[in-house]
């Protein structure tokens, strides 16, 4: 296999197809390239290894979005259980059946779709697939409500590899986050599909208007009616409410999070800067509340005065902290960036979160944003570093006496 | 006085097949090289033709810029073929070396009395200057500059590296000669960095500001202790030399002979029997690499140490600058899975399924293989994780990619050489080639400011 695999490669070199080829051969392998200049040994990571540490960080919050998006079903039709038991009423095969039929084809077209683009792309352009999608072809659907139409993930994720990544030079190039690149699509050009109290739960679209019609409406959609919710802290925390595919455990995030930063791949510095972020910005709304400024009958009134912490339980603020805004291409590159872009991302999205009059949920537009910045972040944290440097100029020491013999001789031979 | 060094950033890469510190006498070797790609920048003008007779000592070549700078033979012999590459480009010289070697005698200047001209212009004829580096842009010292100091890294922390405490022992009066010299060339200080707790025959040398260093790879490079130091800033100029180069200015000055014998370690897990010969600067690899014998039939020689040295081959000569010779396994082989399994036999800064940071003492047998293929910059924060100058690395690679003259100047390239970027490049996820850019932005900004 190795062998035959080898004289493959060695057919393909210098053809069209050969990034293709090469994409999946070193998938199986990695390749027998040797160091040519510079240092003759290298460290073990590459890029590849360093996306799969991601992908397996995501893998319990996909599995836990399937039991959920067939638990969330079966509890919208027959209302939830009432002495809840996980084994019971969570990880059951009816539970799990759901979650196979509707969230693995949103996997399938993510990365059939996305890869597809990369490959064209790869061979047109004649350099290697590169590995970034395989993050964002995992991150998409764990971001998009359940019953999200394949054909609508289809077009936003073939506008948000063209549009937010190749366009700008593939992996490594790009400005925006593709795959929030490709939430905000759906958002913007699908919005009645992609807010409301229908897209949370399987089933619930097609019944509308019927006898049998479920709904199930997501945390923060109820906090923004002012209506009440009938979840539990226990419940947010573990994470059975409806919600996008992957978000709703916290508890499974913050393990993704904890190995993430263990393993060195995320930056602790931004989850953490974010985390304050989101309760300073909390922390404020509940202080406008208690302060009494704001009169009960106000359209905020129940979004603000939801406590500060709390935030960080529902919706996708944990998701996004861990796996979004951690993305290093897209994120601020200087250490002491980082912690302003994390904060600004945590306040942002509990801002927005709470402002937003369309839609209750602001993580993915305050990631975005901060994306656009984090450039100009970067660029004042280096100006710092320049900065100290040019004060060290002025007291430098330069010998410029050289002897008038020398002095000749570099002109004539300049 | 001592001033000490910590360094807190960087990784040691612990490698099997340290040289064990005994001498050899390598068996002499019938032909001399000199490669010329030991002398960055340089372009030679030939002083005596193909075929003609040359003393140790005796100037092959002159720098064409610096008509004064000469490059003189390590050897007395024949000089039997100037090798030339592309457009007639001076690659090798090879001197077939007598068999009783003819030294040529220097009038040695006094260096009580002696000013820094004197000793400038005899260390410019008698071949000891090629020794004495700059920064900025690493190349040969540019002798009508005046640096602000002198720097001297006395010791080791790259992998499978030549003790500099070992191969300097007894060398003591050439370091002081060479010290008392150096010292009439700059109106600073000569700063001589030695590991914390070693017995180094610089503890008793006079006329330095000693340093002890302490910490991981790289606080042993020059250019990390430079940063901790006294910084280069635009416009100043700092001289850097090897400790073992040192001794051989020392030699020059106090004989008049150019010696090139030097201590070489010979090291890697290749090596049958890791340890240390003497030889001679640009003696062939050949004549001390099989009394220690090899493993395996396929590797990798490298002049130097497996994250800066050239790779070269069995027929290959030691390098100008080079004590340090390492032999370590080709890598041109496929891994199944290589890229998700985990990985116990690799050295890694992360914890991404790789364990090297359960086992820091472990020492590990690495091969050539890229383990990975070349990619865009995506991850960032790694590589300052491993070093330790006050110098954003991201950004300055990339200024050089993008040949932002302003930007590379702004953000230090002044400070830098090569090597220091050989850690971040070792570690570099995306495998970009960071010793490279480095090299070609330095090249750049000298063309074009200096």
């Amino acid at each position: 296999m190795k062998e035959k695999l080898h004289q493959l490669k060695l057919k393909y070199q210098g053809k069209k197809m050969a990034p293709a080829f090469n994409a999946l051969h070193t998938f199986l392998y990695t390749p027998n390239e040797t160091t040519h200049s510079g240092a003759h040994v290298r460290g073990a990571d590459d890029l590849k290894r360093t996306m799969n540490t991601v992908i397996l960080a995501l893998v319990p919050c996909l599995l836990f979005g399937m039991f959920n998006a067939g638990y969330q079903h079966y509890s919208a039709i027959n209302g939830f259980p009432e002495s809840f038991s996980l084994f019971d009423h969570f990880l059951t095969w009816d539970n799990f059946l759901v979650g196979i039929t509707t969230v693995l084809p949103l996997v399938i077209v993510s990365y059939g779709i996305g890869l597809g683009i990369e490959f064209l792309f790869a061979v047109i352009k004649g350099h290697e697939v590169e590995e970034g999608y395989l993050v964002t072809g995992m991150l998409v659907p764990l971001i998009v409500p359940v019953d999200t139409p394949l054909w609508m993930l289809a077009i936003a994720v073939a506008f948000g590899v063209v549009i937010g990544k190749e366009v700008f030079g593939g992996t490594g190039m790009n400005i925006l986050n593709p795959a929030l690149t490709i939430r905000a699509f759906l958002f913007f050009a699908y919005p009645t599909w992609m807010s409301g109290d229908k897209v949370w739960v399987h089933g619930a679209v097609e019944r509308a208007g019927t006898a049998d019609a479920i709904s199930g409406e997501t945390v923060l959609g109820s906090l923004a009616q002012g209506s009440d919710y009938s979840y539990s802290l226990a419940d947010m925390f573990y994470g059975f409410i409806p919600g996008s595919v992957g978000e709703t455990s916290t508890l499974l995030i913050i393990l993704g999070g904890l190995f993430l930063v263990f393993s060195k791949i995320a930056s602790w510095r931004i989850m953490v800067s974010a985390v304050v972020g989101a309760l300073a910005m909390g922390l404020i709304f509940n202080g406008i509340v208690d302060a009494g400024w704001l009169p009960e009958y106000s359209k905020f009134y129940t979004l603000m005065s939801f406590p500060y912490w709390q935030h960080l339980l529902v919706g996708g603020l944990a998701f996004g902290i861990v796996f979004m805004a951690t993305d290093p291409v897209t994120g601020s590159q200087t250490n002491k960036g980082k912690w302003y872009y994390g904060f600004f991302i945590g306040f942002l999205s509990v801002m927005i979160r709470v402002f937003n009059p369309g839609y209750p949920e602001g993580v993915f537009l305050a990631i975005l944003l901060m994306n656009v910045f984090a450039p100009t972040i970067d660029h004042y944290v280096v100006r710092g570093n320049i900065k100290k440097r040019l004060k060290r100029f002025k007291t430098a020491t330069i010998y410029p006496n050289a002897s008038d013999e020398v002095d000749s001789l570099k002109t004539e031979t300049a | 006085m001592s001033k000490d060094i910590r360094i807190r950033k960087g990784l040691n890469i612990n490698l099997v097949g340290a040289a064990k510190q005994t001498v050899s006498k390598a068996v002499t070797s019938n032909v001399y090289a000199l490669n010329l790609d030991d002398f960055h920048g340089i372009t030679p003008k030939m002083l005596i033709k193909q075929g003609e007779e040359v003393k140790a000592g005796e100037p092959l070549f002159y720098n064409k810029n610096n008509e004064e700078m000469h490059f003189v033979s390590p050897v007395s012999g024949e000089l039997v073929e100037i090798v030339r590459g592309a457009r007639r480009k001076i690659l090798t010289l090879k001197i077939l070396a007598d068999k009783e070697q003819n030294y040529m005698i220097n009038k040695v200047p006094d260096l009580d009395t002696a000013d820094g001209e004197a000793i400038k212009s005899y260390l410019l004829h008698c071949g000891g200057w090629p020794f004495i580096k700059q920064r900025p842009y690493d190349v040969i010292a540019d002798p009508s500059v005046t640096p602000k100091a002198i720097f001297v890294s006395g010791y080791a922390t790259a992998p499978l590296a030549a003790d500099p405490d070992f191969v300097l022992k007894d060398k003591e009066q050439e370091i002081q000669a060479a010290i008392m010299g150096l010292s009439k060339l700059t109106p600073g200080k000569i700063h001589v960095s030695i590991g914390k707790s070693s017995r180094s025959p610089f503890n008793d040398i006079k006329g330095i500001e000693l340093h002890k260093v302490s910490g991981p790879h790289p606080a042993g490079l020059v250019g990390t202790q430079i940063n901790k130091i006294d910084p280069v800033n635009k416009g100043e100029t700092v001289w850097t030399l090897s400790p073992q180069d040192l001794v051989m200015v020392g030699e020059l000055l106090l004989t008049g002979k150019f010696n090139a014998e030097r201590i070489v370690a010979l090291a890697g897990s290749v090596i049958k029997e890791p340890k240390y010969y003497t030889t001679k600067i640009g003696a062939e690899i050949s004549t001390f690499l099989y009394a220690s014998g090899v493993n395996e039939d396929r590797f990798r020689l490298i002049n130097g140490d497996v994250l800066t040295g050239t790779k070269t081959n069995t027929e290959g000569h030691l390098g100008f600058y080079n004590n340090t010779v390492t032999a370590i396994p080709e890598g041109d082989d496929y891994e199944f899975f290589g890229w998700n399994k985990p990985v116990f036999d690799k050295i890694s800064t992360t914890r991404a399924l790789t364990f090297s940071w359960l086992l820091p003492k472990k020492k590990y047998d690495l091969d050539t293989n890229t383990n990975g293929e070349h990619r865009a910059f995506v991850v960032t924060g790694q590589y300052e994780q491993v070093f330790p100058m006050d110098i954003y690395p991201l950004q300055l690679l990339k200024a050089c990619m993008v040949k932002d003259l302003d930007e590379m100047e702004q953000l230090g390239l002044y400070e830098v050489a090569p090597e220091d970027f050989s850690l971040t490049e070792f570690i570099c996820i995306s495998k970009q080639p960071h010793q490279q850019i480095i090299r070609e932005g330095l090249d750049l900004l000298q063309k074009e400011l200096g």
